[in-house]
């Protein structure tokens, strides 16, 4: 019984991590109709940023915000010049284009700060609690996850520019003829999402330890758990991280040999999506003749 | 006048001096060695999931730059080509055709990967190429019967398993022991010598074994599956990200096994800092070089020399990073095969030459252990230490123990 | 300088006739130097580069099959690695268990794989976009942990090694050639059979399935049947790809066939031109010579490199090198065309 608990609470606390580079997946998404494959490497990166600061003698939360305005702006600029050209050629031209960036900053990464394991300090204090079922650092980035989360919820329900956004999205067309600027609004989005992808690294890097592969297994989790959600709902995201979180070590746990932990994950993972294509929380997209 | 005798002395002396020196340069090569040079081939992952093993082949071009800019072997420049293979054995292999056919390599050195170098064995020995010091910890190198052209370097992970399995029966004889391995040859060939080194013991003793891939975030879920299994010892075949996690999951959660680390883990600033060096305390595992973010070393001269070498010739490298002191210390057995070829520089006597290293110290192994190759023996390092983590260094213990190869 | 002519239908006999040959015949023609050019290449190169186009044609032949179920059909697949693996894994299994010849493992290789690839396409055809994209990396991903756990049929994480292939006696042929022209014989094999599925009944389909699935379906095309065809014969081309591949390197083993290799293969097939056949040849050069290229450049951040030219090629022709160019090259023939009508009035 206490295995069990600490299995759940162990994969609730990687399942956050999985739901925060989740949230960002599906920000990109919702705001450019695109899988960002190079979501993971470019939280990554934000983290060496934030790390290089700290290292450099900035207090904790002063390289927090900082890594968050260049990461915005990165990720705005990214969409400016590395996406916006092949905006409009099909969809794999995209792919490859997120593909490849990854590459380049998982490479670029190693190059610059090499490929041994870094300190990363947290911002929590670091002691188990609940009887040793969780530590403070895991609780941390669960809460933070669920702010994140909270925060963007509100800000696509309730704000101008979250509406102007999804619009531009469903319909850019349309959108242009209603006077909201399409592609601002494109790199809006892809600069929350290289922030809340930062925070995602910030938060995670000193329970994963920071190296250029920080992310890569990650990412992987994080894309299978926002789809299991449902692509478009951030709550899904979310919710699609922690079970896989959960999932992955329940199965390990008590199903089958670790050696084949993470085929039966994916297989779970497919078959629930047999019975929902679109996800948990997804809702199929009507297309009309 | 009286000059032309002396022009012609002088002209006589100096053609006497020339084909004496042409007589001693004159020597036998093989392909890749001449008179002023020695290509050198090698592979390793620069890119792909492996590639922070790059850094082994970047601190050896950084240390063949140094031996060259100090007048090379015998007067001979190393040209040392290391090329890219993704740790993708289909990739090792185009790679190692083309130092072998297009650029004409005297031998191949240090290629890392147990299936990188699988999948070339048979092609290097069938053509006869030195497939020398490969940089993987597998037993199946030192086959001198079956491939005499190829040869090991480091202790074997099985070697090293069953120094641990030794300890075991010796103090802790009523042990339940965990193991947590990365699910590739490296983690398994310990958990192999760890049975080997049991014996007939090994299946009451081991109570329960986890694997993971490199691609998990985290490796907390294993733990916590082989702490439930009640087992008092734990031993970790990772590498220095995952030893970290382990090492922080088992004291958070209050287990307290006697635990047992594979040696590529035992870096200070690498594994034990990122878990907590108080976490670490207690921490066993085998040692044959000394580990440079240990503090104990940090003040000797040989380590003064390495950190010397590393500011000047590889500036790049992370001077935490224990792949730059294996780079370092491969190389220089390399050096000294080389040296002791002389003039004779076909591959059949590279090997020769390999097979008959006597006692040869490197400045960055532990005291006590040195290599020592022969035609029936092709494991250069079988010697190793067993040590003991106080929270800030490396305590060695016990005596040097020699691994009996397989 | 044009005259304002209109562009009449010239007289029968000199309809579409290029020097007295048809556009068939030339295409014939043109066919039949490529491959004699192809099959005299090996001679006058060394050994090594022998070997690399060997790898080049049996990369071609793993992304000829990526095209038709991604390119032709629209169905996203980051997994054909798997698919690669499976190929590689049953002819290194028959090879060294069961004593087959290598020859012999070939098609065997390809039918298992055409089971697989049917099988999985099933349900599959529930899946679309980024859903469809996560069920094939889940493949990818499964593979190589698969591999490493039936380790009593696939040598687990040690491999299979397996014995290097003597040519035919007689021939006058070293190993490297005959192999080459061995792999060059099931690449045009595979471009004639793509061809002719692509350029039929069923590309059509496929294509008008792609396209406009509910329209397709009104028409009366079996759309869930042919997306699974579709997955099977991709498979298939892709798996006798591996099973070749299993034959020149002679050694199998699961870090041979991470995700990478499934990422690599979907990258040379957008780069080649997705929908198209002859994009797999561009595909199969970059796969094979572009990471080399960038190692050479820079051994610093080599990954960078192949990163920066991913980029490139995308910008600067998005639909793929052949995509972009062939049309372009159709116009050039159709002016070509236009130059032989007969101005009116003239």
């Amino acid at each position: 019984m206490h295995q069990l608990l600490q299995q759940i609470f162990s994969g609730l606390a990687v399942g956050a991590i999985y739901g925060s580079v989740a949230l960002a997946l599906v920000m990109i998404y919702r705001a450019t109709d695109l899988i960002n494959f190079a979501q993971g490497e470019m939280a990554m990166f934000s983290t060496y940023i934030a790390w290089t600061l700290v290292n450099a003698g900035l207090p904790f939360w002063a390289a927090f915000v900082i890594t968050l305005a260049v990461s915005f702006l990165g990720g705005m600029t990214i969409e400016r010049i590395l996406i916006r050209p092949v905006e409009n050629a099909p969809v794999l031209a995209s792919v490859i284009v997120t593909i490849a960036l990854a590459l380049i900053f998982n490479s670029l990464a190693g190059w610059i700060y090499s490929y041994t394991v870094q300190d990363f300090p947290s911002p929590f204090p670091d002691r188990p609690i609940l009887g040793a079922l969780i530590t403070t650092n895991d609780l941390g980035v669960i809460v933070v996850t669920l702010l994140m989360l909270a925060l963007l919820f509100l800000f696509f329900r309730f704000t101008s520019t979250g509406l102007a956004m999804r619009a531009a999205a469903q319909n850019p067309i349309s959108a242009r003829l209603c006077g909201i600027p399409v592609g601002r609004m494109l790199a809006i989005g892809w600069g929350l999402a290289a922030a809340i992808g930062a925070t995602a690294g910030i938060m995670v890097a000193p329970v994963l330890f920071l190296d250029p592969y920080m992310m890569g297994g990650v990412l992987l989790y994080a894309f299978a758990g926002a789809l299991l959600g449902g692509i478009g709902s951030p709550v899904g995201a979310v919710v699609g991280g922690l079970i896989v979180g959960v999932t992955e070590n329940l199965v390990g746990t008590y199903l089958i040999a670790s050696q084949l932990k993470l085929t039966v994950a994916l297989v779970l993972i497919i078959l629930v999506l047999v019975f929902k294509p679109h996800g948990l929380f997804g809702t199929g997209i009507v297309q009309r003749v | 006048m009286a000059m032309k005798p002396s022009i012609v002395t002088g002209l006589t002396m100096t053609g006497l001096v020339l084909a004496g020196g042409l007589a001693l340069a004159a020597g036998q090569y093989g392909p890749g060695a001449t008179d002023t040079e020695i290509k050198i081939g090698n592979t390793m992952p620069y890119s792909g999931p492996a590639s922070s093993y790059g850094a082994i082949g970047k601190a050896e071009t950084a240390y063949f730059n140094m031996i060259n800019d100090q007048g090379g072997v015998n007067g001979r420049k190393i040209n040392f080509i290391s090329r890219d293979d993704s740790y993708s054995p289909p990739k090792t292999v185009e790679q190692i055709r083309k130092l072998v056919e297009e650029d004409q390599v005297l031998l191949t050195f240090n290629v890392l990967g147990t299936p990188p170098n699988t999948a070339v064995q048979g092609y290097l020995n069938d053509n006869k190429v030195p497939q020398l010091f490969v940089a993987t910890g597998a037993d199946k190198w030192n086959d001198p019967k079956a491939h005499p052209w190829t040869m090991g370097w480091q202790p074997s992970y099985r070697i090293e398993a069953r120094i641990y399995a030794r300890y075991i029966l010796q103090n802790l004889p009523k042990a339940k022991i965990a193991v947590l391995y990365q699910n590739d040859d490296f983690g398994k060939d310990y958990l192999i010598g760890l049975r080997e080194g049991l014996g007939d013991k090994a299946d009451k003793m081991i109570v329960a074994t986890q694997s993971y891939e490199t691609t998990d975030p985290t490796v907390d879920s294993q733990v916590v599956s082989l702490q439930a299994s009640g087992a008092d010892v734990l031993l970790t075949a990772a590498i220095p990200k995952f030893a970290a996690q382990v090492i922080r999951k088992v004291y958070d959660t209050g287990w307290k096994p006697t635990h047992l680390l594979s040696n590529v883990s035992t870096s200070v600033k690498a594994a034990l800092q990122p878990a907590g060096l108080d976490k670490s305390i207690g921490i066993i595992s085998a040692g044959y070089g000394k580990e440079i973010t240990d503090p104990k070393w940090q003040s000797t001269p040989e380590y003064k020399e390495w950190l010397a070498w590393m500011q000047k010739y590889n500036p790049q490298g992370n001077i935490a990073d224990a792949n730059n002191a294996y780079g370092y210390g491969v190389s220089q057995t390399l050096i000294a095969v080389l040296k002791a070829c002389g003039n004779n520089l076909t591959r059949e006597n590279v090997m020769k030459q390999a097979a008959s290293i006597h006692d040869l110290k490197l400045p960055l192994l532990l005291p006590g252990i040195s290599v020592s190759t022969s035609p029936t023996d092709f494991a250069p390092i079988k010697q190793m230490q067993l040590e003991k983590f106080d929270g800030t260094t490396w305590e060695m213990f016990g005596p040097v123990i020699s691994g009996a190869a397989s | 300088m044009t005259k304002g002519f209109a562009v009449v239908v010239p007289d029968r006999t000199a309809a579409g006739q290029y020097a007295g040959l048809s556009l068939g015949a030339w295409r014939l023609i043109g066919a039949l130097a490529l491959i004699a050019l192809a099959a005299a290449l090996p001679f006058f190169v060394s050994n090594y580069h022998v070997f690399e186009l060997t790898m080049v044609m049996i990369y071609t032949i793993a992304v000829l099959g990526l095209n038709i179920l991604t390119g032709y059909n629209g169905q996203i697949s980051l997994g054909h690695g798997a698919f690669f693996a499976a190929g590689a894994y049953t002819t290194a299994i028959l090879m060294q268990r069961y004593g087959v010849p290598y020859w012999a493992t070939v098609p065997p290789a390809g039918l298992i794989c055409f089971v697989f690839g049917v099988l999985f396409g099933l349900p599959a055809l529930r899946f679309e976009g980024p859903y469809l994209a996560l069920v094939t990396l889940s493949m990818a991903l499964a593979m190589p942990q698969l591999l490493k756990y039936f380790d009593n049929w696939t040598g687990g994480v040690q491999g299979i090694n397996l014995v290097k292939v003597a040519p035919p006696a007689g021939l006058g042929l070293d190993h490297d050639r005959w192999l080459y022209l061995l792999v060059l014989a099931v690449l045009i094999l595979a471009i004639r059979g793509a061809a002719n599925l692509l350029h039929g009944r069923t590309g059509r389909a496929l294509v008008a399935i792609r396209d406009h699935p509910i329209a397709a379906a009104a028409m009366g095309i079996h759309n869930a049947r042919y997306k699974t065809l579709a997955f099977g014969i991709s498979t298939l081309f892709t798996g006798v790809a591996g099973s070749l591949a299993a034959i020149v390197v002679s050694y199998v083993s699961p870090e041979g066939y991470g995700m990478f290799l499934s990422i690599a293969f979907l990258v040379g097939s957008t780069i080649g031109g997705i929908a198209t056949i002859s994009g797999a040849i561009v595909g199969g050069l970059f796969i094979e010579f572009v990471p080399n290229l960038a190692n050479d450049i820079s051994d610093a951040a080599p990954a960078a490199l192949y990163g920066l030219a991913m980029l490139l090629f995308m910008y600067a022709m998005p639909l793929g090198v052949v995509g972009s160019l062939a049309p372009l090259f159709s116009r050039l023939l159709r002016q070509i065309q236009a130059r032989g009508a007969v101005p009116l009035g003239k």
